[in-house]
């Protein structure tokens, strides 16, 4: 097998897809937590000044999505074959809203009519809430692992065999942690009465993600032992949680002192760590199989070939520096508080 | 029905569906940079108008692909699991290239040329622009060579067997430069010029039939005829080529296009005709030996016809691979007639004079839309029983978990958005090409004072 830096092809694709996910989550989250809020905001003005603050980059973030996913598909195709096939409706669903979502984005500042904007208004806010609650859902049903058999094909049936107990705890932090991540984002970008208000609704996001994840975590010590088993073989990796727990903690710290851009940058730590963690739990496995351990889809059993990877990495090296070079040039384009003109939603 | 019924409808409308909008978005993306380029050589703010105007249409027909596009991304694994795997190794370098270097680019690009007008200096903003339309063009260089792979398959190998099988790459290179890809990749992106050129004809026309905004009109028809010229007569050429790879490669298909039965023997190239499969009849009218000329320069060289494939590994639908076919080559030679005409009248100097050929392009938009679609079904529907030709059969490459009420779910879903989707489409659509360039009650050249008087209130 071929390696790298000591590293072998399937391992280091895995944490490209890693951190091509973590990229996602990152950025839509933000603007899928901005979106959460949207009906929170009363006036017309406020509205559109939250929807213009993602205006310039919320397609760019989606890519991320599309990255990942083709870099999934390329990367592990059994995996991508399994998990999709599997989570049919959950994905169909998503795939709804995420249209409604973008949709509504382009329609809402089309037309004057009141009816007009609160009916996009009210599909764009709840395709916001409804989307990171559906990634959370898979995330879930990932870590508890699925029902595969012979040649990896799922074997769950059924119309709603996605939804359990758990699975929806995830899902649930999930939604608290991007609506928590996107008001701090929305901060950065508003000023006046907006501003003020929000101070007021990062304080309930972030309340209603220490709750949700609090319990989701104790819930998962207790009736999901095998997830740590990872930390129990190998202390040294509890300096992981650690630092999630430090980095959550700093986020109420410095928003209370209104740095927001520092809170920001540990919104965002926080949601790669926890990233990190769901892979220390699964790695060398992506989907266990609750029916037969030979079955169990791995980095190595699910992996192209080592010819392919070594062609996606090279992408993957000439690609990066590209794609974060326009996306800083963007970023930098439309920096400070946001301001309305004549191109405007 | 069942659901390999149900996935290939569910695809085939899911995809139909997409690809009303890219074409669209990269004819414009090139039209637009073209006003752009003008404007910037020229200094006359008629260009930056007529880019301003189009960008905001483009705005909408890309937010729409956009929307449209990761479903088909996400289809590969729901609908087809068997195939993501097979097709997994290989086909998944030219997915992981599309995503790295043409939709970051696009994207990255995208808010710049849509918010970025009193933001940055003119020339950054076409680099915007300029980035944004390669962007699209790269994005149609990596799903079409993936398609083509799976019509001409290269560069790999298949290890396993049965259910197990699959394809791993053996040479890049070789997979990129399949037999098909470069014929279609050329043929596929002048048929997106032609969808944008004439789709910029049509609002002009109008324009230009009701008298508004006619002098700023008058340039972008111009500048539209020139493309869609062009690529009128191009399109002949890139087409004949691709019809003698596939003559080479997928002969079952070739055979199909011209409803060509006897095993071997000359073929016949029909005008426009009808399909009677029982009796292996075509009843139209045909220029005999046409098809042998064609691919050969003589009337009486032979052509492998149907009948040389086993019934299980020829298409089953010829009749609507032979129409689908026919459409878009009488289309594409009505738009050769159509444009040349109009450079002809241009050259004599009556083109804005003569009504009825405004109102020919008024409603001409529509056909290379048609061009479009029809000339993927032939060459999609002409590949079957094969979703790999020769190598994996469209009924094998299911997901096996997924049921039928599953897919009959999603089916009617995607229905039901995308019926929703057309219509927010047409109505705001037609709501942004009445309303027009810029706001007429005013002057035709106050605008152009009222941008330089707001530049002026607020510097950047
Ligand atoms: C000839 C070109 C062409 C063809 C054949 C296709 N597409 Fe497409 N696609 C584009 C040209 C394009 C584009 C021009 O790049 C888009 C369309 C509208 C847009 O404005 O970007 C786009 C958007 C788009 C997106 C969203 C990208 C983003 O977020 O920016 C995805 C995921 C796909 N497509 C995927 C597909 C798949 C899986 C296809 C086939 C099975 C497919 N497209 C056929
Ligand atoms: C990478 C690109 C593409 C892939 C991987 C792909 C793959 C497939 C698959 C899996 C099916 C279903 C099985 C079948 O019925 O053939 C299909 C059918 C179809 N595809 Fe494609 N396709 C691609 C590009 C396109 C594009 C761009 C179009 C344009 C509209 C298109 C049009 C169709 C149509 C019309 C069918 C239905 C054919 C039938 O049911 O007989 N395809 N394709
Ligand atoms: C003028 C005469 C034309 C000829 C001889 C021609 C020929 C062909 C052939 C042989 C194919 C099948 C290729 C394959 O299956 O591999 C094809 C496909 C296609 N054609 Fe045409 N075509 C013509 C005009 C047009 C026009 C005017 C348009 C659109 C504006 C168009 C759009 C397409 C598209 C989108 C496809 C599917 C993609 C592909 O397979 O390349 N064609 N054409």
């Amino acid at each position: 097998m071929e390696t790298l830096a000591g590293i072998d092809y399937p391992t280091l694709w895995f944490l490209v897809v890693g951190g091509l996910f973590s990229g996602y989550a990152i950025l839509d989250g933000f603007d899928f937590g901005a979106g959460a809020w949207h009906l929170f905001f009363n006036q017309e003005k406020s509205r559109r000044l939250a929807l213009n603050a993602i205006g310039p980059v919320w397609d760019g973030n989606e890519v991320w999505l599309v990255i990942g996913g083709g870099a999934l598909f390329a990367g592990f195709p059994v995996m991508y074959a399994t998990l999709l096939s599997g989570m049919y409706i959950p994905f169909m669903l998503f795939l709804m809203f995420i249209i409604f979502r973008a949709v509504s984005i382009e329609f809402r500042s089309k037309e004057e009519m009141a009816w007009w904007r609160k009916m996009w208004d009210i599909s764009y806010s709840v395709s916001s809430i409804v989307l990171p609650f559906l990634l959370g859902i898979v995330l879930g049903n990932v870590l508890l692992g699925l029902p595969i058999g012979e040649n990896f094909e799922y074997e769950g049936g059924g119309f709603f065999t996605f939804l359990n107990p758990f699975a929806l705890m995830v899902g649930t932090s999930t939604l608290a942690l991007m609506m928590s991540h996107g008001a701090i984002y929305l901060l950065l970008k508003t000023e006046g009465r907006m501003y003020a208000k929000l101070t007021v609704l990062l304080k309930k996001g972030m309340i209603f993600f220490m709750v949700s994840f609090g319990i989701t975590s104790l819930y998962t010590l207790i009736y999901i032992p095998h997830l740590s088993d990872t930390f129990r073989n190998q202390p040294v990796l509890f300096i992981v949680p650690l630092l999630v727990f430090l980095s959550i903690a700093n986020v109420p710290r410095l928003s209370s002192k209104k740095k927001y851009g520092q809170a920001f940058f540990f919104s965002s730590l926080t949601i790669s760590l926890l990233l990190v963690l769901v892979a220390i739990e699964l790695y060398p496995n992506l989907l266990v199989s609750t029916l037969d351990p030979q079955y169990t889809i791995t980095v190595y059993n699910a992996a192209a070939s080592d010819k392919s990877l070594g062609i996606m990495l090279t992408f993957a090296a000439i690609g990066t520096p590209l794609v974060i070079g326009y996306t800083t040039f963007v970023y930098l384009t439309f920096r400070g508080k946001v301001k309305i003109d004549e191109m405007s939603y | 029905m069942d659901v390999e019924i149900l996935s290939r409808i569910q695809f085939a409308f899911t995809i139909a569906f997409h690809y009303i909008y890219p074409p669209l978005s990269i004819g414009l993306g090139l039209i637009m940079v073209i006003m752009e380029s003008l404007y910037l050589k020229t200094g006359n703010k008629e260009y930056e108008l007529l880019a301003k105007f189009w960008t905001r249409i483009f705005a909408l027909t890309f937010g729409i692909g956009v929307a449209t596009g990761i479903v088909m991304e996400f289809e590969f694994g729901t609908n087809w699991a068997t195939y993501s795997r097979y097709v997994g190794d290989v086909f998944g370098s030219a997915l992981a290239a599309e995503g790295i270097f043409a939709f970051a680019l696009e994207s990255g690009f995208l808010g710049v040329l849509l918010f970025g007008w009193n933001r940055v200096k003119p020339w950054v903003h076409w680099v915007a622009t300029m980035g944004v339309f390669l962007g699209s063009m790269f994005s149609a260089v990596w799903i079409v060579i993936a398609n083509s792979w799976q019509q001409t398959p290269a560069g790999f190998h298949v290890v396993g067997e049965g259910m197990e099988a699959r394809a791993e790459i053996t040479d890049f290179w070789e997979m990129v430069f399949n037999p098909s890809s470069m014929d279609r990749l050329i043929h596929t992106w002048q048929g997106a010029f032609l969808a944008g050129a004439f789709l910029v004809l049509s609002v002009h026309a109008y324009y230009l039939r009701k008298g508004r905004f006619v002098e700023i009109s008058k340039k972008a028809f111009r500048i539209a005829l020139v493309v869609a010229t062009i690529f009128s007569l191009s399109q002949l050429v890139s087409g004949h080529s691709s019809a003698n790879g596939v003559a080479e490669n997928q002969p079952a298909k070739l055979a199909a296009f011209e409803g060509h039965f006897e095993a071997s023997a000359p073929g016949d190239m029909y005008l426009f005709g009808w399909v009677d499969k029982e009796s292996q009849q075509v009843w139209g009218i045909k220029i005999p030996g046409g098809l042998s000329f064609l691919l050969d320069y003589r009337f009486d060289t032979p052509v492998t016809g149907l009948n040389a494939f086993a019934e299980r590994d020829r298409p089953s639908q010829i009749n609507a691979v032979f129409q689908f076919y026919h459409i878009m080559i009488s289309i594409g030679m009505f738009l050769i007639a159509l444009t040349l005409f109009a450079c002809y009248k241009w050259y004599r100097g009556d083109l804005f004079e003569t009504k009825w050929l405004l109102w020919v392009f008024s409603f001409s938009v529509i056909l290379p839309q048609v061009a479009n679609q029809v000339g993927w079904y032939a060459a999609e529907m002409g590949r079957q029983p094969w979703v790999v030709y020769g190598l994996l059969r469209t009924s094998d490459a299911l997901s096996k978990s997924v049921t039928e009420n599953q897919v009959l779910f999603s089916l009617i879903m995607f229905f039901f958005i995308y019926t929703l989707l057309l219509l927010l489409f047409l109505y705001l659509l037609n709501k942004k090409i009445k309303h027009g360039p810029y706001d007429e009650e005013e002057d035709n050249d106050l605008p152009f004072q009222r941008e330089v008087a707001q530049s002026f209130s607020n510097p950047k």
